[in-house]
């Protein structure tokens, strides 16, 4: 469920901060999904460059900052 | 190959400075790279679950020192495993053990800073671990100033991010990483957090010498381990074993099963069941146990008998599992609950969907969390439902099984503490 190969911007999400609000899920459906709870399932694979500004929405809408993307 | 005897070399009562010096000798004067050295090539890892390269990690704490100041060294002596007894008898019977590993280990990483944990109920440790620093202030041996610090007893507080934050004056919660504890830790410091028992075995291998250390166990599970054997065995106790033994062996130290048995609990509640026909051949190590797809944990090992429920067994556990959870991340505080829940439907009911349910909850807990506190009970109750297939096509056919009307083996503690609120 973690680990994927290519590198690239990942979204990473900080789990106690995270209170499962979903704005991140309904920002971006293509890549983030959602759990049995409401929690957000973040995708293994990096994401591709045309779906960067998607990503990039999902982290602005968090209302408690627990998502943001990663260089590698 | 059976029982050892480094760490329990001084008996079965507390051994003073005079009887440990008198046993083990004085502490040699070695310099910094050359213990990080000899404890790499020792092969010695992490005896508190994790089995983690000892060397490794010394040497990452020492080298973070040059961008954040002098390192911390923590000694994680609170066994939070419910099942587990070897750190407790450790800390009661060879103290200044550990202390000398505390000491050689800062001098290691180059920390003036020592601290050992232990759980704030063990009253009996915290009074010989004080009597033990009194001996060595008099005899003025190094690891006197080792502080003593207590520790809320409840299962996740002694998670490593959970000490750092609380010598911070936080919480006893996990903390969500990176920064790992050896990179950014206490006081924001490179800290070395590595289980008693480690450094007990750490500070032999400094005395003796990489091949000494290695003349026990296997080349790729050298020296000694203390284990905890309980269950239907004889003499249910704390043990110290060369790693590498089988199954059979291991049971055979505590005097061997007092009856037929289904199955063994490995590696204690962050571990997994093994049917006993699988746990007889395995070999005692952390990759052996793993190739036979459980863990060596902390060195626990409870033997179920043929005539008990495994599967009620489990749900009793993961119900406190699921309790012990420090409620900070969604799914472990809802994942936990909902597999205790289905495990014990299955159990008590022969609730016929609750494989199905474990099976599409069980991917959304592990992982998911800050701490690795999820992870230990999704293993434990997949490998519930896949070690006692027989007993679940029984369930779900015939209902509740007659082991139900047996005393539960495994221990868990009766009210779990409370989960403090989130500062």
């Amino acid at each position: 469920m973690r680990k994927g190969k290519d590198s690239g911007p990942r979204l990473r999400v900080d789990p106690i901060a995270c209170e499962g609000h979903g704005l991140c899920i309904e920002a971006f459906p293509e890549m983030v999904g959602r759990d049995p709870w409401g929690y957000p399932v973040l995708p293994a694979d990096a994401i591709p460059p045309h779906l960067m500004r998607h990503a990039q929405r999902a982290v602005a809408v968090c209302p408690v900052l627990a998502l943001r993307l990663t260089k590698t | 190959m059976s029982t050892a005897h480094r760490l329990t070399a001084t008996g079965p009562s507390y051994a003073d400075l005079a009887v440990h010096l008198r046993c083990h000798g004085p502490l040699p004067a070695a310099d910094p790279a050359w213990i990080i050295e000899v404890v790499d090539r020792s092969g010695l890892t992490g005896r508190g679950g994790a089995a983690f390269p000892t060397g490794r990690k010394l040497r990452a704490v020492a080298g973070g020192s040059r961008r954040s100041g002098a390192p911390v060294v923590v000694a994680n002596g609170c066994e939070g495993e419910p099942a587990s007894s070897k750190d407790r008898t450790l800390l009661l019977k060879a103290p200044h053990l550990i202390l000398d590993g505390i000491a050689l280990a800062a001098r290691a990483v180059g920390a003036q800073d020592m601290r050992l944990c232990v759980h704030e109920d063990q009253t009996d440790v915290i009074r010989t671990l004080r009597q033990a620093l009194g001996e060595r202030r008099a005899a003025g041996a190094p690891g006197a100033d080792v502080e003593i610090v207590t520790v809320p007893d409840r299962y996740v507080a002694s998670e490593e991010s959970a000490l750092v934050q609380l010598l911070n004056g936080g919480p006893a919660l996990p903390l969500a990483t990176p920064p790992r504890p050896f990179e950014k830790g206490v006081r924001g410091r490179p800290t070395l957090i590595d289980n008693v028992e480690t450094l007990a075995h750490l500070a032999l291998a400094v005395r003796h010498g990489a091949d000494w250390f290695r003349s026990a166990g296997t080349p790729d599970a050298p020296g000694t381990a203390l284990v905890t054997l309980g269950g239907a065995v004889a003499v249910p106790g704390v043990y110290e074993v060369e790693l590498g033994l089988s199954g059979a062996e291991l049971l055979a130290v505590a005097g061997g099963p007092v009856e037929p048995l289904r199955a063994v609990l490995c590696g204690g509640y962050f571990g997994a069941w093994l049917r006993s026909d699988r746990f007889a051949p395995a070999r005692i190590s952390a990759r052996g146990l793993q190739n036979a797809g459980a863990a060596m944990g902390a060195g626990v090992f409870l033997a179920l008998p043929a005539t008990s429920c495994g599967l009620a067994e489990t749900a009793r556990v993961a119900r406190y599992l699921a309790a012990q959870s420090a409620g900070q991340c969604g799914p472990c505080l809802n994942g936990l609950p909902a597999l205790a829940d289905a495990l014990t439907g299955l159990a008590m009911r022969g609730d016929r969907k609750a494989a199905t349910t474990i099976a599409s909850l069980a991917p959304y807990v592990a992982g998911r969390g800050a701490c690795r506190h999820p992870d230990g009970a999704v293993r434990l109750v997949t490998s519930a439902l896949s070690e006692f297939g027989d007993d679940l096509r029984l369930h779900t056919s015939r209902g509740p099984c007659a082991g139900l009307r047996r005393a539960p083996i495994l221990p868990v503690p009766a009210a779990s503490s409370r989960v403090p609120e989130r500062v």
